[in-house]
């Protein structure tokens, strides 16, 4: 699937989008996996509380499963207006 | 019902004319419009950059829009959102909204703004001498939101 980031998430990981292969189920599942490929995902996703995602452009939630989608984007919380 | 996410400035005259041209049934437009504030904090800001999240952009602006017009008599809305590098005193959000009367044209503008400021994915980063900083959400932009719920 292909993984995006935005804000502080992306200047912290470094990309502003890949393509991750993965059999992670849901959402948090994916974060750990993440976490433990390498540090700047650990530094990233340090604080779960500030990061909110949207699976396929729909806001959602950690427990949020992961089949099927296409895209999965991590963010800080929305600061527009 | 218009969304338009965009690097360019807007002309607010230019688009409530638009919005009311050839109508006889508006009896109230309601338009706001946010500016970049030259200092955060006490601090003095050279740039504010706003970063979006294309499409889900458009689709979440799109779904308040919807939710307004479900709520309120709504014969217009609009919303327009810049992106990109600007600087104090530039605009950066227009939301405008048409009904018969007032109340619910005031309601409705202060709703889709309340929305979207916490619930579109727009990310804003002050550009300060010192570098530059994220701009944190705030509670304040939560407690917004739970007034129309319910």
């Amino acid at each position: 699937m292909d993984v995006l980031y935005f804000a502080w998430v992306r200047e912290r990981i470094g990309v502003p989008k890949e393509r991750i292969e993965t059999t992670a189920e849901t959402v948090a599942d994916l974060i750990d996996e993440l976490k433990s490929r390498e540090p700047r995902y650990a530094l990233a996703f340090a604080d779960i509380g500030s990061i909110r995602v949207a699976v396929d452009q729909e806001l959602s939630e950690m427990d949020t499963p992961l089949s099927g989608v296409r895209e999965v984007a991590f963010f800080p919380p929305m600061t527009g207006g | 019902m218009v969304v338009r996410v965009q690097e360019a400035d807007f002309d607010m005259v230019a688009e409530m004319d638009r919005m009311r041209a050839g109508r006889v049934d508006i009896g109230a437009l309601v338009s706001f419009t946010g500016l970049v504030r030259g200092t955060a904090a006490g601090e003095a800001i050279d740039a504010m950059t706003l970063e979006h999240y294309p499409g889900m952009t458009e689709s979440a602006l799109a779904r308040i829009e919807a939710q307004a017009v479900a709520r309120w008599t709504l014969q217009a809305t609009l919303i327009i959102h810049r992106t990109g590098r600007l600087r104090p005193g530039d605009q950066i959000v227009l939301v405008a909204t048409a009904s018969p009367h007032r109340a619910d044209a005031f309601a409705a503008a202060e709703f889709l703004m309340d929305y979207l400021k916490s619930r579109a994915p727009f990310w804003k980063k002050e550009g300060t001498p010192d570098g530059g900083k994220w701009v944190d959400a705030r509670d304040s932009d939560e407690t917004a939101l739970e007034r129309w719920s319910g």
